[in-house]
């Protein structure tokens, strides 16, 4: 090892030295339309059909889907209704949030501020306050808040990114809302990166043609989170925390009606009824689509889609993944890890062995991803690590040129951390990077008031679909957990508030129902879900990343 | 839940390490983080794993090393297996956080003190900076927010991921993590305002000043946006070949 990297490596790194100057003046042109379409149809793992299978049953049968996500929705229950007696009410609450993560945090304030009293609110969460996606994203929050840009233009980024499958009044919902987020940020105390004079520091993002992400160094999410949480604990809004919802539960008429929470510790169930149900559960990395490692938080499982879909909500999208471009390829440990898009916002590169550039470094993520893929497994243009990955070159170092000594330290701190911890010093040398599993683009269909097509059941955040069409933008999920978070909040008060609305007798009859469904299926295999947890005690987990590329092909 | 057996033989040609989980010996690949170390060891996690990313703070470890008399701190999810580790998770930590109303408090010292004033007990021990697995120098956070100088304690503890070690460790009993977010709050909502670009745009959405956009762009039939975004988007901040 020489610095973090092993020697093979070094002779690899010695090529990216080289090109660098030349590089400093020459970035590699975008794609074309058409050459888009090419690079996508053959490499991205949405447009595989190996990976997908048409769902067999419910309100969205026959979407074609990721095998992993229709394992967990074509599969048993875990509760046996049987079980639960629905007679004592554990909670009774009039908004009750599942999830603690960006939407289900902001959701709460907004309820709170919009007057439903704290104590008739209640979050649950399958692990802590805070253990989500938001707290892990690191390079930034779009807002078009510069006279040069306006949130027509995001607009069209946004739609055009999303390959025009976006929902368009969700679309203009997240761009029209962004700026307030950002005020409302601010008001809270949030330390977004500014400029000597005053300015915001806004960057580049794949995808976007005015620099418009709004930063906290490569912190960001942990910033707006932790300002969220310690909100929440300042307006004393009840959290329960290692108690994972299990099943919604539905009256005579199909409304939500509130939940089943397990507690993971205690394993006793807990019964919830609510007048108003916000879900807000987050994505499914953790599920590893196509075999992919993920940049996923640890209860990433798809537990509400599971959930809402047993009851009845339709879905939207569900087809497209997010995968990141550049996730950690080595050192081993950090495997499939975020490396920020910031990277490349701020200057970086792609390159191969060669040390020449791969592709345009700020193309929309599947774009990006889909000529990472291909280098990787199409041409001999790629960096073998010690245990078999394969990777390119994210020219780190290119920005210390760009942006002058000591900025990569300063404005990627967290990635600086991460490699010192291994030797590397990302200031010097590039990263080896390879597309991992970042983000659910689909999942729970609403309207641009978090509506979802079931009675009492909002949804915000990752979960929902529609926001983001079949690809998302670096900055936007940031921007949504806040912007529908927000308005699922406001919502929830609306309904709270409204008078006469009647539930009637708690039930898991839907459960019951989606039994007889699944029975009908005669499935050879037999699988329990929601996940709650994945399983990470086997071998298989390391085997799975071998099989990468040749699945890649 | 899948049925594993605790591995203990090397089987394959993965070179092993020896070390102890709450006292008990496990053999683990050594090339394994602390987290997937203890997964390898047949543990399925609830407490002390969140992101696995290095972000939440969930996996906050303390461990000793045979022969060596230190005390070792580490985030389990970004800290690799050593032979002879002594492992101990921290489950939980507890360390009270104030209650207050953001709107009506002032960025002075007198806010820090009545809300944390255990920050005046601080011994200058730097214990704290020691123990923290993000390099941070907690104890010159706490000697800034005693001073009043949010700005620098805003900076300074900027990269917290709120694991709590320092709390556990403090002899002066003070909560540094609950009180650097005080400070970093003050310091974001009253030293570091809004531009005004920012009001600006706020108003003229607010005043519909985008609707009639809106509205074109979203009755535009998908091969006239196609069109409007491949060809007529105009990049003023990125530099495109």
């Amino acid at each position: 090892m020489i610095r973090g990297y092993p020697e093979n490596m070094r002779k690899s790194i010695e090529n990216v030295n080289k090109t660098r100057a030349k590089r400093l003046t020459e970035t590699k042109a975008d794609l074309t339309e058409a050459e888009r379409k090419e690079v996508l149809n053959n490499y991205h793992p949405d447009y595989n059909p190996k990976f997908k299978r048409d769902l067999a049953w419910g309100p969205n049968k026959g979407d074609n889907i990721p095998n992993e996500v229709a394992d967990v929705i074509e599969a048993y229950p875990v509760v046996n209704p049987d079980d639960i007696d629905l007679s004592k009410i554990d909670y009774d609450v009039g908004v009750l949030i599942i999830g603690a993560g960006g939407a289900g945090t902001s959701a709460a304030l907004w309820a709170l501020k919009k007057g439903v009293p704290a104590d008739k609110i209640l979050i649950a969460t399958k692990l802590r306050l805070g253990d989500c996606n938001t707290v892990m994203a690191q390079g930034g929050i779009q807002a078009a808040d510069r006279p040069e840009d306006s949130p027509l233009i995001h607009y069209l980024d946004v739609i055009g990114g999303g390959h025009f499958d976006n929902k368009p009044k969700l679309a203009k919902a997240l761009v029209n809302d962004a700026p307030k987020i950002i005020k409302w940020h601010k008001e809270l105390g949030m330390m977004y990166d500014q400029n000597p004079d005053g300015s915001f520091v806004e960057n580049a993002g794949g995808g976007t043609s005015r620099n418009r992400m709004h930063c906290s160094k490569d912190y960001t999410g942990m910033e707006i989170f932790r300002v969220l949480k310690d909100e929440v604990i300042n307006k004393e809004i009840p959290v329960v925390e290692f108690s994972p919802a299990v099943e919604l539960l539905t009256d005579e008429t199909g409304r939500i009606v509130g939940t089943i929470l397990y507690n993971i510790e205690t394993k006793q169930y807990f019964v919830v009824k609510a007048k108003v149900t916000i879900m807000t559960t987050g994505g499914f990395g953790r599920l590893h689509v196509a075999g992919f490692p993920t940049t996923n938080h640890y209860g990433a499982t798809a537990d509400g889609i599971v959930m809402a879909y047993r009851a009845g909500a339709k879905l939207r999208n569900l087809e497209s993944t997010q995968f990141h471009p550049t996730g950690a390829a080595f050192p081993e440990q950090m495997l499939g890890l975020l490396i920020t898009e910031k990277v490349r916002s701020l200057g970086g590169q792609v390159l191969g062995y060669d040390g020449e550039q791969i592709c345009y470094p700020l193309e929309p993520r599947d774009v990006e991803a889909s000529s990472l893929i291909k280098c990787c497994a199409s041409t001999d243009n790629y960096v073998e690590t010690p245990t078999g990955m394969r990777g390119v070159w994210l020219d780190s170092p290119l920005i210390e040129e760009l942006k002058g000594k000591g900025s990569v330290e300063k404005n990627l701190s967290a990635m600086y951390r991460m490699m010192q911890r291994f030797d590397i010093d990302i200031s010097k040398d590039p990263i080896l990077v390879y597309p991992t599993l970042h983000y659910q683009n689909g999942g729970i269909l609403h309207d641009e008031n978090c509506y979802s097509s079931l009675k009492g059941l909002l949804a915000a955040g990752e979960i929902s679909g529609g926001v983001h069409g079949k690809n998302r933008l670096m900055g936007n999920s940031l921007l949504e957990v806040n912007v529908f978070g927000r308005r699922a909040g406001i919502t929830a008060a609306k309904e709270y508030k409204k008078k006469g609305v009647k539930s009637g007798k708690l039930s898991l009859d839907h459960v019951k129902k989606s039994v007889e469904s699944l029975d009908a299926l005669k499935m050879k295999e037999i699988r329990h879900s929601p996940m709650i947890l994945p399983e990470y005690r086997s071998e298989a987990v390391r085997d799975r990343l071998v099989k990468l590329y040749e699945d890649s092909c | 839940m899948a049925k594993t057996e605790l591995k203990t033989k090397a089987e394959n040609k993965t070179q092993m390490v020896k070390i102890y989980i709450m006292g008990s010996m496990y053999e683990v690949p050594s090339s394994l983080t602390i987290m997937k170390a203890i997964e390898y060891a047949g543990f399925k996690l609830t407490r002390g794993s969140g992101c696995r990313a290095g972000f939440c703070g969930a996996c906050a470890t303390v461990y000793r090393k045979e022969g060596d008399f230190r005390i070792y701190t580490a985030l389990a999810c970004q800290t690799q297996v050593e032979e002879g580790m002594y492992l101990a998770q921290m489950p939980f930590v507890p360390a009270n956080k104030a209650k207050y109303d953001m709107e009506t408090l002032d960025p002075i010292v007198g806010t820090m003190l009545q809300y944390y004033p255990e920050v005046a007990r601080c011994l200058s021990c730097n214990a704290c900076s020691r123990v923290c697995p993000q390099e941070i120098q907690v104890m010159d956070y706490v000697q800034y927010s005693l001073q009043g100088q949010f700005d620098k304690a805003a900076a300074v503890s900027f990269d917290c991921v709120q694991c709590g070690l320092c709390a556990i460790r403090c002899p002066a009993e003070i909560p540094q993590y609950h009180v650097a977010m005080l400070a970093r709050r003050l310091h974001g909502k009253h030293n570091m305002k809004a531009p005004e670009t920012l009001e600006k745009r706020v108003k003229e959405i607010e005043d519909g000043e985008y609707e009639e956009g809106f509205k074109e762009l979203m009755s535009l039939p998908k091969d006239k946006l196609r069109h409007k975004y491949y060809h007529e988007r105009d990049f003023i901040d990125q530099k495109k070949a």
